[in-house]
Parts: C-alpha cells; sequence; structure tokens
C-alpha cells in the first residue's frame, strides 16, 4: 500500500511532492512503488487534473472524493479555494501493478496480498477511505493556509519547507 | 654540504602576513526554526473576535502606503492602480484563509452569485466586522456587478486634496476583492472604487441622491466587471438548469 502526494499549482505545475506507504495495519511508511512508477504517477496526476476541471464547477465542495483511477491506482483530490490542487495517488499494491507491457517482475507477496483486504485503498469508494483521505486533506489544508499566508509567498511558488514537509508526513502517518 | 645535515639556523618563525583561517561551522540555518520554536506552522489560523487589529496602526500603514504609491506614480488612475496591485495578493490569500475558518461548512463558490454573497457578507465582515451595505447588479452590462460601502472603514481618516478628488483610496479594498474573486476562478476584468456621489448617473432621482449623498458622505462604490469565461460558464449553468 504506497501513495503519491503532490500539490498543484494553478497553472498545473507541481508545486510539492511526497510518496509514504501505509503506516496502518503494521505498514512502515515507507512508498513501495517500483522504478517505473515514480513518472508514472506523476503522468496519471496529470492526466487526473482534467477530471478535476470537470467536475470542480458542478461540485462545490473542497474534498472531490475518488475522481480518477488507472491500473489499480485511485487519485483523490481536493481543491482549495484558489484553486490548488491536493492529488493524493494510493495504489493497494504497487508491485503487482502493470503500467506497460512489460512483464510482472515478481508477484505480490501473499502477505500483502491478506492484508490489503483491510487497507483503505482496498475499497477506494468506501465511507471509511473517503474519511480518513478527507481528514488528512483538511490537515494538509490547514497548513498550506499557514504556508501560503507567509507574506513573502507568492502564487504558485514551490514549497521548500521542511516544516510543511514534516507536517504532511505527520497528516500521513495519522490517518493513512 | 655541511649546511644541509646543520641544525636549522636558530631563526624565530616569521610571523605569517596572514591570519589562518579556521575550519568553517558547519551552517545551520535558523531560518525554519527560529529560537522559540514557534514556526509559522505552529500559529493558530483562527483568530478571536476579542482581538481585533489596531484601527489606529492600520491607518498608520495605510498612510504610508499611499503616501509612497503617491511619490510613485504621476496621475490619480496610477496610484489607484498601484494601491489595486497592493491589495490584489491579499485577496489570493484571504480566500482560502476565510474558507478554512469555516471549517466544515466551507465550499468554494462556483456561481458568481454565491461568490458575490461570499464577498458581501464573508469577506466584509472578516475585513471592516460587518455585511457591506449594498448588493447590485449593473442595468447596462450584465456582467457588471456593485458593491456599497456607506462608509470604508479605509477612508476613515483620509481626506483627499480638492485637485485629486477623482482619488478614493479604497482602491486597495478593490484589489482585494480582484485577488479574492480571480484567485476562485472568475477572471475578471477589473474592480474598482468610486465615489458614489461624484460618479453620478448611478443614483436615483436627483433629490433623493442628494439626501443619500449628505448621509454618507465617504459613500463607495466597488465596481465588480467579471470576464467572459465567467461569464459564459454562467450562462452554461442556467442553460443546464441550474
Amino acid at each position: 500500500m504506497s501513495y503519491y502526494f503532490t500539490i498543484i499549482g494553478t497553472r498545473d505545475n507541481p508545486l510539492f511532492e511526497l510518496d509514504f506507504g501505509t503506516s496502518k495495519v503494521g505498514g512502515d511508511g515507507v512508498a513501495r512503488f517500483r522504478e517505473e512508477a515514480k513518472y508514472m504517477n506523476q503522468f496519471i496526476v496529470h492526466a487526473a487534473l482534467d477530471v478535476v476541471e470537470e467536475v470542480q464547477w458542478t461540485n462545490k465542495e473542497m474534498y472531490l472524493k475518488r475522481i480518477d483511477s488507472f491500473q489499480n491506482n485511485h487519485v483523490h483530490c481536493f481543491l482549495t479555494g484558489g484553486n490548488v490542487k491536493f492529488m493524493l495517488l494510493m495504489n493497494p499494491d504497487p508491485t503487482a501493478t502493470t503500467y506497460s507491457a512489460y512483464p510482472t517482475s515478481q508477484p505480490s507477496r501473499p502477505s500483502t496480498a491478506r492484508q490489503s483486504t483491510t487497507l483503505l485503498a482496498a475499497s477506494p469508494n468506501s465511507q471509511a477511505t473517503e474519511e480518513a483521505v478527507r481528514a488528512f486533506m483538511l490537515e494538509v489544508y490547514e497548513n498550506w493556509v499557514k504556508c501560503i499566508m507567509n507574506p513573502f509567498y507568492q502564487v504558485n511558488q514551490v514549497v521548500t519547507s521542511p516544516v510543511f514537509r514534516n507536517r504532511v508526513a505527520t497528516a500521513a502517518k495519522k490517518y493513512l | 654540504m655541511p649546511s644541509m645535515v646543520g641544525p636549522p639556523p636558530d631563526v624565530p618563525p616569521k610571523e605569517p602576513p596572514y591570519t589562518a583561517i579556521l575550519p568553517a561551522k558547519p551552517f545551520h540555518s535558523r531560518l525554519h526554526s527560529p529560537s522559540s520554536r514557534k514556526t509559522i506552522y505552529d500559529r493558530n489560523l483562527n483568530r478571536t473576535q476579542t482581538t481585533p487589529t489596531s484601527l489606529p496602526s492600520f491607518a498608520y500603514l495605510f498612510n504610508t502606503l499611499i503616501t509612497y504609491h503617491h511619490s510613485k506614480s504621476g496621475s490619480v488612475s496610477e496610484i489607484e492602480t498601484r494601491l489595486n496591485r497592493a491589495g490584489y495578493p491579499i485577496g489570493i490569500k484571504l480566500l482560502d484563509l476565510l474558507l478554512y475558518r469555516q471549517a466544515r461548512a466551507a465550499v468554494r463558490p462556483t456561481r458568481i452569485i454565491d461568490l458575490l454573497q461570499f464577498v458581501h457578507t464573508t469577506l466584509w465582515r472578516a475585513l471592516f466586522g460587518r455585511a457591506a451595505d449594498a448588493l447590485e447588479q449593473g442595468v447596462s452590462n450584465k456582467n457588471e456587478y456593485m458593491i456599497f460601502d456607506n462608509e470604508p472603514v479605509v477612508n476613515t481618516y483620509l481626506s483627499v486634496p480638492k485637485e485629486m478628488s477623482q482619488l478614493n483610496c479604497a482602491a486597495f479594498v478593490a484589489g482585494i476583492l480582484e485577488g479574492v474573486c480571480d484567485a476562485a476562478g472568475f477572471g475578471m476584468e477589473g474592480v474598482t472604487a468610486h465615489w458614489a456621489s461624484a460618479s453620478g448617473g448611478t443614483g436615483g432621482a436627483e433629490g433623493e441622491g442628494n439626501k443619500e449623498e449628505e448621509m454618507w458622505p465617504g459613500k463607495t462604490i466597488f465596481l465588480l466587471r467579471f470576464g467572459e469565461v465567467a461569464m459564459r460558464r454562467e450562462e452554461a449553468f442556467k442553460a443546464g438548469g441550474g
């Protein structure tokens, strides 16, 4: 179970990136994405931005829930008032996900497979998942607002603060 | 040769003409962790009603801001543009702050009417402690909306010289509004502040206008002009039945 979280600015420019694994059900909080997934994640999230644009004017909520999925990757989106997107990609079993014609190198370990039934991403539409993601997003949002309240921060500037990164990682550990 | 093997001549080593360079201490940035351990991320975003911003200090800062922009610009409209630009980034940030403060009830303004309501009520409350006085749609142009403020707080301690009577320093507030609307995704053509008394034509009958003018000499109209994209989206919504 691995996550890829990114903040996208108003011009579809990435402002912040973080990948992490689950800390629930004995997870160690480390992302287990395969090498090719590193850039596929960016690609999938970028493709999901189109979906965000479709729903952003019909849905007034800030948390747009799951908006897109591709090959066992599920993308949840949270849209701030300032049109900045928080995108969270979740993959219950990244080692088993195929992105291309490559044969999968190793099958997933049985223990992981059994675990994944209790993991959030196994049921990306369930109430529990949505609530957990919403809580995570709201905590990130709080820190995001604090970040942009910095008078030296301008729109669409990349966020480099290590404190912000820590805060997001802590929120991830707490909820996901 | 004997001099090679003999002890070195007993000359005191000459004082080096430079001072030795000590290895540099490892650099610790103190930027992100101030000594009090309080970063901006440790501070609370919610303001209590009991600690409003001091009006005199705001007036002093605002005065300085106007003086600066006045000295830099040559015309009334340039001062207004500069004040507008000064308020703009504040508006962009303010939108998210206010949405955050609404907590779970927060919804993004997606329609023009929602946005205007948000500005008229929520934004005005946060900035000035009360809602704006009126909200109207322009008669001639469908993309124009007007927000009225009978007594803008920012103009409390300002007296504009006669030769610049057109100048309304609430242009700063107009800039904030423009920032909010732009951030929300309504590409604005512009937001401007006008005196209700001088602009003429916006008031009703002559007599009524005068009475109003006496009562609220500082009455200001904020004219919000929405861009074409926002208008077209609004049309599409209406065509789609809501």
